[in-house]
């Protein structure tokens, strides 16, 4: 009993462990996105100095005068040494000045500012409507094959997922606009001005991503399933609706969720062609025009606005695992 | 390896791929020969015309066709998809096996650059080259092949540091020689399967992403065209003439299948080794299909009186096998009386744990369970599910399992779950549901129940567990519990406390126990009765006293041989079981234990002995039970066959 004077109260370490992960998760993950920000903002920087040749010459053409070339490489501040270019780059960053677009004169953000809650709507609805159809397909999907049942469901959904998702987003959009937009002369197939103009988009965007977030949940739900705590909800005598949705699915999803991180990413990306497809006034479309029209500083912008998009995305993903799974942040530590 | 091929191309999905990449190939190799002349043949006279009989697809804005161009066009799509795919392996491998090569801390640079590019999706990335590089043909192959990169460097580095583990790579380096040709000796090798499937798979991918960037107008230029391109120019006429999109779109999308899918197939074909596994079982002679009349038809198992809590009688539990249903629980009858405790011993795979499970209905329900009478307090067990009978045994059967780290849910706190129970099964509101917990935790000795409650399962330790997960089977009022192997996951000092812990609740409220256990001593200690198990049947039933000095069955007798004591002499090697266990899969006809039985006789192979009361407790299964063992064949027999093994 001695030892209980001396020791330190067992309740208090263990407390003490349990505040430590969170705090050391929050260091571990801000330093890896800074990290991947000064990556990206670097990366945007570097794009206009990796371009073979000149590139104020290369949007200009080869019939330019010189003096306009000049002019123009003056305006864009290509001839300061490159360090303090950075820095003019990054100075303007902080304070939101992201360059004039050469095609339109017009500030870039300002560009950005018009273009990007299109591309946003575009992303999170088609995102949204991917959860919705592949959580509960993928959850009915593990039932109906858990270990011993339905081989044929199995194989039947399998291929039929990796067919549907391998099909591009820009391709099942090309298909939707024949049937809707051309034959049947139901929805329309560009712009965004209707509602019923956002049903083709969103679906093109988010049937892919349906098809593999449903496989992740039908995988994860099958494993799962076979879980010991799963025994034990059975145990308990609890009805399969709350086995299934209260004690199996969480597990399925906190698994699923660090895949359909990747894919909510790529999702961000994938706007691109759909986008393009659609007319969708969106920075998707921007983006392409402003690479084909050479208009490097409207082009740099969006890059970075896709990329932050990117990050913030999957630091999203992370939080919401760790609050989902609480051993999730002790494990990676 | 033959046979591993050959496996691909037998699944239908398997067979269309590689006919379809077949398909492909030959028409990228034939097609601009064949058809070359025609794709390029202008008729200004007929221009975006629509399908007709001499042109299926219609014609473009200079009135070429659009179907031939469209097969002309696969030559172009496939050789700059594959250039592609071509950078992205080799840039891929360069920095995969970068960290390998260059040692830990250089290498750890590598790693989290790729880390870095891989967080960002392919197409950002092709963009970002599409930049650095112009639209154009090359390009969108340097972009498309360096986006593509970091995802087989990330491949790559996982399967190198797999590889790198294996002990033959450690000799090897410890051995003097150098990394970059161990690298080429040995690990790349042992990874090139994955790499070609992913490869492929990948150039599947790279023909798709290919004709978006073409799509964009920022690949293939005009005059030259690929199937992106001819869909860039189709998508503006679509209105005019849809088969000019459409024709182009169904070519690509085909030919990305078709590589995509044969990567698949091939990967599934080559994961699955043939010949080894449980499903190499498949050439074990096989199990009895039509099983035969259980051959303990005992009538000598006394009437169920008032008090019994379980009554099972020839309980047979069966799983779908390889080769034909396999019974794993081969006619088991006991019963269980309030108050006593019940151990069941045997090897593992004897089909206790399987008993444990169908006693309590959680038998995976794939497996079928059988019985002649499988009650709990009277209710029957076998009958369907219904609210009510969840009810009951909610609250008055209760489970233990082996493994407290993953018998909890991880991601839910241990008071929510005792308190589900309350609130399902005995009408309680949450609040009620986990004072009632909090109470039940402080019943199985957990210090500061309260704020316990609030902790998620990997803030419990084991033994702490374990008595959580006692204290859930408490939330109700239980007249059972089936606990198996309880302590077996536990430190020693540990499995005392919840033994102690089962003994005490037995004790104040007179619940039954069903203990399975490996472990002969731990069962001899807290339990009143034992069926000893072996093979899916029970061969032994007597009072926990006399296990050690009054077993009769040479299985049980062995089985209590086997466990040392003070007295052992421990200069000699402990006592085995010689053989191994029967697999339920080929029981043989007569008694499961006679090939590992000194006293076996010709009659003990062709019949299976019967379980037959030979006193008022005690019932054994066994043609010779009680005769002595054959004092030559002791010990030093054992070790014989031990080391033969």
């Amino acid at each position: 009993m001695s030892v209980s004077v001396t020791a330190p109260s067992p309740v208090r370490v263990e407390a003490g462990k349990q505040a430590r992960p969170w705090a050391r998760f929050a260091v571990r993950r801000l330093g890896r996105l800074l990290v991947s920000l000064w990556v990206l903002v670097t990366a945007s920087f570097a794009m206009i100095h990796l371009i073979p040749g000149d590139p104020v010459r290369g949007a200009l053409g080869p019939t330019a005068p010189v003096a306009l070339v000049e002019a123009r490489r003056q305006a864009l501040g290509l001839d300061d040494p490159i360090l303090t270019q950075y820095l003019h780059y990054l100075r303007g960053l902080v304070t939101g000045d992201l360059g004039t677009s050469i095609s339109s004169q017009l500030p870039v953000s300002d560009v950005i500012a018009q273009r990007l809650p299109a591309t946003l709507q575009l992303a999170v609805l088609a995102f949204l409507a991917a959860v919705v159809v592949a959580i509960p397909l993928g959850v009915l999907m593990g039932v109906l094959t858990r270990r011993g049942h339905g081989r044929r469901t199995e194989l039947a959904f399998t291929t039929t997922s990796i067919v549907v998702a391998t099909v591009p987003d820009f391709l099942i959009g090309v298909a939707l606009i024949y049937v809707f937009g051309i034959r049947l002369e139901l929805l329309p197939v560009a712009g965004n001005e209707t509602a019923a103009a956002y049903v083709l988009p969103v679906f093109s965007l988010a049937i892919g991503a349906a098809a593999i977030l449903a496989r992740i949940v039908r995988v994860e739900m099958v494993g799962v399933l076979e879980a010991d705590f799963v025994r034990t909800a059975r145990a308990k005598r609890l009805p399969a609706r709350t086995v299934y949705l209260g004690h199996a699915l969480p597990n399925a999803v906190t698994a699923a969720l660090t895949l359909g991180g990747l894919l909510l990413s790529s999702m961000v990306a994938g706007t691109v062609l759909v986008e393009n497809v659609f007319a969708w006034p969106g920075l998707g479309s921007t983006i392409v025009q402003s690479i084909l029209t050479k208009d490097y500083p409207v082009v740099q912008a969006i890059v970075l606005v896709y990329g932050v998009g990117v990050l913030i995305t999957n630091l999203v993903v992370d939080v919401a695992l760790a609050l989902l799974d609480p051993r999730s942040t002790i494990r990676e530590v | 390896m033959q046979g591993r091929w050959s496996r691909v191309v037998r699944t239908p999905v398997g067979l269309t791929a590689t006919v379809l990449v077949v398909a492909v190939v030959a028409l990228a190799c034939l097609g601009p020969v064949l058809w070359g002349a025609g794709a390029d043949a202008v008729d200004t006279d007929d221009i975006l015309a629509g399908p007709s009989a001499e042109h299926w697809a219609g014609t473009d804005n200079l009135g070429r066709d659009i179907l031939l161009r469209t097969l002309v066009a696969a030559r172009l799509s496939i050789v700059l998809a594959l250039l592609a795919i071509a950078i992205a392996v080799v840039a891929g491998l360069l920095l995969g096996s970068a960290p390998f090569v260059l040692g830990r801390h250089a290498g750890r640079v590598v790693t989290a650059a790729v880390n870095i590019a891989v967080a960002f999706p392919g197409l950002l990335l092709a963009l970002f080259f599409a930049v650095v590089f112009g639209a154009g043909a090359t390009g969108a192959v340097l972009a498309i092949g360096l986006a593509g990169a970091p995802a087989f460097a990330r491949l790559t580095q996982t399967l190198v540091a797999g590889v790198a583990a294996r002990d033959y790579v450690a000799a090897a380096g410890m051995a003097g020689v150098g990394r970059i040709r161990i690298l080429f000796r040995h690990v790349l090798p042992n990874i090139a399967e994955p790499l070609v499937v992913n490869t492929t798979i990948g150039a599947g991918n790279a023909l798709l992403a290919f004709a978006g960037l073409s799509f964009l107008g920022l690949g293939v230029q005009s005059p030259s065209f690929d199937w992106g391109r001819l869909l860039y120019d189709g998508i503006g006429a679509i209105y005019v003439n849809a088969a000019a999109a459409l024709t182009p779109g169904a070519a690509v999308l085909l030919a990305g299948l078709a590589f995509n899918l044969f990567g698949e197939s091939v990967a599934k074909g080559l994961g699955v080794p043939v010949g080894v596994g449980p499903r190499a079982r498949a050439s074990a002679p096989p199990a009895p299909a039509t099983a035969p009349e259980p051959a303990v038809r005992d009538e000598d198992v006394p009437e169920p009186s008032s008090d019994v809590v379980l009554d099972v009688r020839d309980l047979e539990v069966t799983f779908p096998g390889p080769a034909g249903p396999v019974r794993l629980v081969r006619g088991v009858s006991f019963e269980v009386r309030r108050g006593e405790a019940v151990g069941i011993v045997g090897e593992s795979g004897s089909g206790k744990s399987m008993t444990a499970l169908a006693i309590t209905r959680l038998v995976a329900d794939h497996g079928r369970v059988d019985a002649s009478r499988l009650d709990l307090l009277g209710t029957d067990l076998l009958a369907p599910d219904t609210a009510v009978r969840r009810r009951m045994l909610g609250t008055s059967l209760a489970m233990v399992f082996q493994d407290p780290m993953t018998s909890f849910n991880p991601t839910r706190r241990i008071g929510a779950q005792l308190a589900e129970v309350a609130t399902h099964h005995q009408g309680l509101t949450r609040r009620e549901a986990m004072a009632r917990a909090v109470d039940r935790l402080t019943a199985v000795r957990i210090p500061d129940a309260d704020r316990r409650a609030g902790q998620y399962p990997h803030e419990f330790s084991g033994g702490m567990r374990q008595r959580a997960m006692i204290g859930m089977g408490l939330m109700g009022a239980p007249a059972l519990i089936v606990a198996d192997e309880p302590t077996t996951a536990l430190d020693v000092t540990v499995q005392q406390q919840v033994l102690d812990l089962l003994g005490a609740i037995r004790e104040a409220d007179d619940v039954a126990l069903v203990l399975i256990s490996h472990d002969v001593t731990v069962v001899g200690e807290v339990c009143d009765r034992v069926l000893v198990m072996y093979a899916g049947r029970v061969v032994e039933d007597l009072p926990a006293a006399d296990l050690a000095t009054a077993a009769r069955h040479p299985y049980s007798r062995a089985l209590v041989d086997a466990v040392p004591d003070m007295s052992t002499d421990l200069t000699k090697p402990l006592a085995t079981i010689p053989g191994r266990p029967v697999s339920p899969a080929d029981a043989p006809p007569g008694c499961a234990y006679a090939d590992r039985c000194p006293l076996a006789d010709a009659r003990c192979r062709t019949e299976d002995p019967p379980l037959v009361a030979d006193s008022r407790r005690h019932r054994v299964a066994c043609w010779h039970a009680g005769e002595p063992l054959p004092a030559d064949l002791s010990a030093d027999d054992l070790v014989e066959t031990v080391e033969s093994l």
